[in-house]
């Protein structure tokens, strides 16, 4: 670059950038080593040849009338796998949002007897949230298939399980984020923490959950045609039999519909989350 | 009010039952007692951990090969990103703008396992359709945030430059980078930590790494292999997000 050829009296930048760059390239050199990088594979005969051909299909896409039918199924099935999945997280997630919360801690108010292992209980359940939501979706996709089979099933269950883990930890913290006086009032006056929940937290919180839920919903419908490529059904599966056919026609038909249907729930979310602002 | 919110819950209600009805899902046949003891046997085999040294050694590799493919991908597609994004930002015209834009948009709303299956295809089973993949999709979000970063630059050290008689290229290194830069190596730090989540499962697809070992592990039913792999994989995430947060505040107090 242009720094490298002024000399370095004028050029106070020099040092420190070429540096850095050499710094990149050497932490970068193993890493092209590892990753196998060699772009002159994709040009070998055998591989562009068949690329070549499979994308050469992409136009004009398949548009007979069957195939639109299963696609069409197909687009039915990601979208029941999203809702039903949102709808089982968020019946993980709410349970589990109120035990974690520290909005809801009667201990906090004031000295209570059994404060210690009503605290320690608290933990537990945060750890089963973490554990839920930091393994990938895809991954108890993988699981899941392997132990219901093959189908949407396990896409539901692995998005319950993961989606589940981020709405109960989201939940809580919005619980948390919001002010907790009229809950806290409510308790003071011998309320039980549930009707302190339902009179004192939840009227203030109920736009921020039911916002962040329907965009989980949006990011549900992503993940569900994606967890379609390791067997958990929808519009993913029908993608990956496409492709492991190189049928190109019938891939690119399936790639529109799957962008068309992003867009589309994109849309349906903004467009709640505008009638609930 | 209170009727509106009924009835949307009736909807979602609806909706939901709809959705179950549909999928032929029923929560009761696939948690049954025979079914349900089948998936605790098979939860069982999880437990304990494969944990021999031969086994971790390849885990070790395998994690080194998802750290490689990411951090490959993620430079190679800042590189790349910054290319597209300066015509994304308008610097070259309206028509090569729109263009650019257009090629961002796609890039960025194919999903990485998509690019993964379509790279495995071109480039054969292993890292390096990995690394293309993820690289391709990654273009597409640092290359549109890089655009906004440029766009929202001001243009006067630039005009100054070019003013006093600099060449477009060096008034662009010493008029826009400096101030862009620091906003283009956050969003790389923050793509990369993503993009290491992603390296670890774009193996289900032939792509390497992890996630290819975790595949091959649960179809050759060897359970306890494939959930040490599963730990491999929290211990590799939990490993960068500590050492990104690490960077990010090293970075934040340099600039100050």
């Amino acid at each position: 670059m242009s720094a490298v050829s002024l000399p370095a009296a004028r050029d106070p930048a020099a040092l420190p950038r070429l540096g850095l760059a050499a710094i990149a390239l050497l932490l970068l050199w193993p890493g092209l080593r590892i990753t196998e990088f060699n772009p002159a594979v994709l040009f070998e005969s055998g591989n562009a040849a068949t690329m070549g051909r499979f994308l050469s299909q992409f136009v004009p896409p398949a548009v007979a009338p069957d195939f639109l039918l299963l696609v069409g199924r197909a687009t039915l099935e990601t979208l029941a796998i999203a809702t039903l999945g949102t709808a089982l997280a968020f019946v993980i997630a709410f349970p589990l949002s109120l035990v974690t919360s520290q909005s809801l801690s009667l201990s906090a108010i004031g000295p209570s007897r059994d404060a210690g292992w009503r605290r320690a209980l608290r933990y537990p359940f945060r750890l089963l949230l973490i554990v839920l939501r930091a393994i990938p979706e895809l991954v108890w996709a993988l699981l899941f298939v392997r132990a219901v089979g093959l189908g949407p099933t396990a896409g539901v269950l692995a998005l319950a399980i993961t989606y589940g883990g981020m709405l109960g930890k989201v939940y809580a913290e919005i619980y948390e984020s919001g002010s907790n006086r009229p809950a806290r009032a409510l308790m003071e006056g011998g309320a039980g923490r549930l009707q302190a929940y339902l009179y004192g937290l939840l009227p203030a919180a109920l736009p921020e959950l039911v916002s962040y839920t329907i965009y989980r919903w949006e990011c549900a419908v992503r993940a569900s045609v994606i967890m379609g490529f390791v067997g958990a059904g929808g519009l993913g599966q029908q993608l990956e039999l496409s492709m492991r056919m190189l049928n190109g026609a019938e891939a690119c038909t399936i790639l529109i519909t799957f962008l068309l249907l992003v867009l589309l729930a994109d849309g349906v979310s903004a467009l709640f989350r505008r009638l609930l602002a | 009010m209170k009727t509106l919110g009924i009835a949307t819950l009736l909807v979602i209600a609806g909706l939901v039952w709809a959705s179950a009805a549909y999928l032929g899902f029923h929560p009761g046949e696939i948690f049954d007692r025979g079914s349900r003891a089948g998936m605790l046997v098979y939860a069982a085999e999880f437990f304990p951990p494969d944990l021999s040294a031969e086994h971790l050694g390849a885990i070790g590799k395998g994690a080194l090969e998802t750290l490689a493919i990411s951090a490959v991908a993620t430079l190679l597609a800042a590189l790349l990103g910054m290319l597209v994004a300066l015509p994304a930002a308008g610097r070259f015209g309206l028509a090569a703008r729109l263009g650019a834009r257009f090629v961002l948009n796609a890039l960025r709303s194919i999903p990485e396992l998509v690019f993964a299956a379509l790279m495995v295809i071109a480039a054969g089973l292993g890292p390096f359709a990995g690394t293309l993949a993820l690289a391709l999709h990654t273009t597409g979000v640092l290359g549109r945030l890089f655009a906004d970063a440029l766009e929202n630059t001001p243009r006067e050290p630039v005009e100054a430059l070019l003013q006093a008689g600099s060449p477009r290229v060096a008034a662009f290194f010493y008029g826009t980078l400096p101030t862009v830069l620091p906003q283009c190596v956050a969003y790389s730090l923050y793509r990369w930590e993503i993009n290491i989540r992603m390296a670890a499962v774009l193996g289900f697809v032939g792509a390497g790494g992890l996630g290819q070992m975790l595949h091959v592990s649960l179809s050759l039913f060897h359970q306890a292999q494939a959930s040490s792999v599963i730990l491999g994989m929290l211990a590799l995430v939990i490993l960068v997000d500590q050492t990104s947060a690490m960077l990010r505040r090293a970075l934040a107090s340099v600039q100050q």
